[in-house]
């Protein structure tokens, strides 16, 4: 197997852990689409130098060739699988009575005076 | 200190994202027991998927930037580290957002 279809593989299965496994269903909601552009530009950053600084080399056979930032698009994939399944896991543990407190945000002064003004 | 530069990158990230934790009241950290819960399947799925790359030869490490400390499988630390890394940045910010936005995730009373 390529990395190209590792990585499409590990999209749609952490998308079914997502919708069918776990049903936090979190690529249905703003909440994680909100999240994803900037957890993005982070990814674009350190993928770049790692791959870029050649930190980690790739394999030119594996992938297809193409490159954001330095970065083979394959990353990409990787990086939203490990995002989902990261946060995915981290909801449904919540649903399930985990630590659901204390909430996010409870107790910040700066976000209470921010509101307020 | 070249060893260093995968460090170097992961720390960068913890940087960026951490001061959300004191700065946002993200309470991340404070439920570490739900942070953990939540890194081991992550990491073990992770770890699988990056030693079956390696073995596939998908890719390789620069000895040289790398801390030089290798697992079994030929999987280096600095990698590991990534997989604990990452995720926690990531509920960092995912808390973040939903502080500033309050926008439900499905796990709310």
């Amino acid at each position: 197997m390529t990395y190209t279809a590792a990585a499409l593989l590990g999209v749609a299965g952490a998308v079914l852990v997502d919708l069918l496994v776990l049903r936090t269903r979190l690529v249905r909601r703003v909440a994680f689409w909100a999240t994803y552009p900037i957890v993005f530009v982070f990814q674009l950053l350190s993928n770049g130098i790692l791959t870029g600084r050649h930190i980690v080399i790739y394999d030119p056979r594996a992938i297809i060739g193409l490159r954001i930032a330095y970065a083979p698009v394959e990353d990409l994939f990787f990086g939203f699988a490990l995002v989902l399944l990261t946060l995915s896991t981290w909801v449904w543990l919540g649903r399930r009575g985990v630590q659901r407190k204390p909430a996010a945000g409870e107790g910040s002064r700066l976000l209470a005076k921010v509101r307020k003004w | 200190m070249r060893h260093l530069s995968y460090l170097f990158v992961l720390a960068g990230c913890l940087i960026s994202a951490l001061w959300l934790e004191p700065v946002l009241k993200v309470n991340v950290l404070r439920r570490g027991r739900r942070l953990l819960l939540t890194l081991v399947p992550v990491v073990v799925v992770f770890v699988l998927w990056d030693l079956g790359a390696i073995a596939a030869g998908h890719w390789t490490f620069d000895p040289e930037q790398t801390t030089g400390i290798v697992l079994p499988g030929g999987l280096p630390l600095d990698e590991v580290l990534f997989f604990v890394v990452v995720p926690v940045c990531a509920v960092l910010g995912f808390e973040a957002v939903r502080a500033v936005l309050r926008k439900p995730a499905g796990d709310e009373e």
